[in-house]
């Protein structure tokens, strides 16, 4: 009988040792996602735990926060409050999705034509025009600051959505993202459209856009989770509170709103998860190619 | 008949595909850019050409300590998220559970920043969970919102943020590495380490320089995450470039936000071309 434990002990370690980086990477996993566990369960907790639990926060007081992973009542009523007895989380909602589908569509419109020209045509200064695509791609906004204040002040565009709008729609990391995708096409394909009496822009519309739908898909997905966390140019060419995306609004509400910052997260938190979800092979071939060249 | 005809050439002409996004690159980013080049080097009251404002900036105290912060947060950041990244893609490559478990660390990258903020100070505050962490081992609760720790919150937040991002480029990488090369050494009893070692790392030594790079150029976003948790006027060790940046704009020092710029953008060139020399090269 000893032995026989002794030989399972053994087995049992033996299974451990070979799963131990599973077991590392399953923990890592946890303690990543770990801040949007803290969401999930403090969402449903009611107004008097979250302010008990938060006491030591909130007044200053001794001792740590409390905080049980499961809510001891859980309640809907602070999602329910910001839906229906908020209404100026509904004009900050919608201005932050009005904002990110005017960039991308725009960026629709502008990026991939130019994408398919670097991909597919030859023109004079092309490359000279590739590399200076290349830089502004990777530029930080600092340095954008003061050039964008500038030409948006001259165009009176100050204080309107525009004014966040249009330059990110002119940005140029899609343009990259999408003329990776246009640049694996095949040639003869084209050659073969081309000889059947198909234009420019019919070639464009009926080839290199079905077939280069991963790259542009890639260039929307990253481009949804970078605008729609967008903070620097919002804060930067907007004053009128009412015209804020939630990432600026979302920071004013005070420590002792718990429950109502907590809810306007998971609000926000819900159509980036849902873009995560749906477009991740998407998302990932994007960071392969924004990072390696595909 | 004629008219039409010649619309329709120019409406066929490559120049279609090019001049929207050609015009809206130098309205928007280009020509603004040009004028701040030109401002950066104007002084307001000589009117004339000069290199006052480049001068002003070296002797300004702000701009030293935010360049100080800014290089040590690349110091520190950049050997940290590749070392890490590169460990949690080595571990993935050969795990069952490689789908999920890269979603579970990409995760972050899809959270808008203002919304783990709340949760940010949840673990921060002098009373929160890191400290209460700390509690157990009987450490003394330090405030890492305030003062010195600030800097390291920062680093936490940035490395949540991009482990995924990197990670994926890691394993991008890795995928090129040809399948039967490792199969035959493992048939020739080569032990997992021997193959890491001597096979996969010497493989992913021109996508280092690569993932270095963007890392770097990444680096540059996280003013998102020291804003949100400290406000306009954070403590010392979390005022970065940016930060310094607002608050010239605020009192409308254009002249010393352009020659930072300017500045900026002259190292943030150099940068890129060596990042395009690299890509040139692994073609």
């Amino acid at each position: 009988m000893k032995e026989f434990m002794i030989i399972k002990v053994k087995k049992l370690r033996k299974i451990c040792l070979r799963h131990l980086g599973d077991i590392l990477l399953f923990l890592a996993a946890l303690l990543v996602c770990f801040p949007i566990l803290l969401l999930l369960t403090g969402v449903v907790k009611s107004s008097g735990e979250l302010r008990e639990g938060l006491a030591p926060i909130l007044s200053k007081g001794e001792g740590g926060i409390h905080w049980n992973l499961l809510p001891l009542y859980p309640t809907g009523e602070h999602l329910l409050d910001i839906l229906f007895f908020k209404p100026q989380f509904h004009v900050v909602f919608w201005n932050s999705m009005k904002i990110t589908v005017c960039i991308l569509a725009g960026q629709l419109f502008l990026a991939s034509p130019m994408a398919w020209g670097f991909a597919r045509f030859s023109f004079p200064g092309k490359k000279v025009f590739f590399t200076l695509y290349v830089i502004l791609m990777l530029m930080p906004f600092q340095v954008m600051m003061l050039p964008s204040y500038l030409i948006l002040n001259g165009m009176n565009l100050l204080d309107t959505h525009l004014a966040v709008i249009l330059p990110a729609m002119c940005s140029t990391l899609p343009v990259f993202l999408m003329y990776q995708g246009f640049a694996s096409i095949p040639k003869e394909c084209i050659e073969a459209a081309q000889i059947d009496g198909a234009d420019n822009w019919q070639v464009f519309f009926y080839l290199g856009v079905p077939l280069g739908s991963g790259g542009i898909l890639s260039a929307m997905v990253l481009g949804y989770l970078e605008y729609w966390n967008m903070l620097e140019q919002p804060m930067t060419f907007l004053r009128t509170s009412a015209k804020y995306p939630l990432s600026l609004f979302l920071p004013q509400i005070s420590m002792e709103q718990a429950g109502m910052v907590l809810a306007a997260s998971l609000i926000m938190l819900i159509p980036a998860m849902f873009i995560f979800f749906a477009g991740q092979d998407y998302l990932e071939q994007g960071i392969a190619v924004s990072g390696l060249k595909g | 008949m004629k008219l039409v005809r010649k619309w329709n050439c120019i409406l066929q002409s490559k120049w279609t595909f090019l001049v929207p996004s050609l015009t809206g690159t130098f309205v928007f980013a280009v020509l603004p850019f040009l004028e701040v080049l030109r401002r950066s080097f104007w002084d307001d009251k000589e009117k004339f050409f000069s290199f006052i404002n480049y001068g002003n900036l070296w002797e300004n105290e702000a701009f030293r300590l935010a360049v100080k912060n800014t290089v040590k947060f690349v110091g520190v950041c950049i050997p940290l998220l590749l070392f890490l990244s590169l460990v949690f893609a080595l571990g993935l490559f050969h795990s069952k559970w490689m789908k999920f478990l890269k979603s579970a660390l990409l995760l972050p990258l899809a959270v808008p920043t203002a919304v783990v903020v709340f949760v940010w100070k949840l673990i921060f505050f002098k009373e929160g969970f890191f400290n209460m962490f700390l509690g157990l081992f009987s450490l003394k609760p330090v405030d890492w919102l305030g003062g010195e720790g600030a800097f390291f919150v920062l680093v936490i937040s940035y490395i949540w943020k991009n482990m995924g991002y990197t990670m994926v480029l890691w394993l991008a990488a890795m995928a090129d590495i040809p399948k039967e090369m490792l199969e035959a050494a493992e048939v020739d009893g080569s032990s997992g380490i021997q193959r890491i070692y001597y096979m996969v790392l010497p493989s992913l030594k021109p996508a280092f320089y690569t993932i270095t790079i963007v890392s770097f150029l990444n680096s540059f976003k996280v003013f998102r995450e020291a804003y949100l948790v400290a406000g306009s006027y954070p403590p010392k060790s979390m005022y970065l470039l940016q930060h310094l940046f607002n608050n010239w704009f605020v009192n409308l020092e254009l002249g010393k936000i352009s020659a930072g710029g300017v500045m900026m953008a002259g190292v943030f060139v150099l940068v890129t071309l060596l990042l395009q020399h690299m890509w040139d090269k692994s073609e």
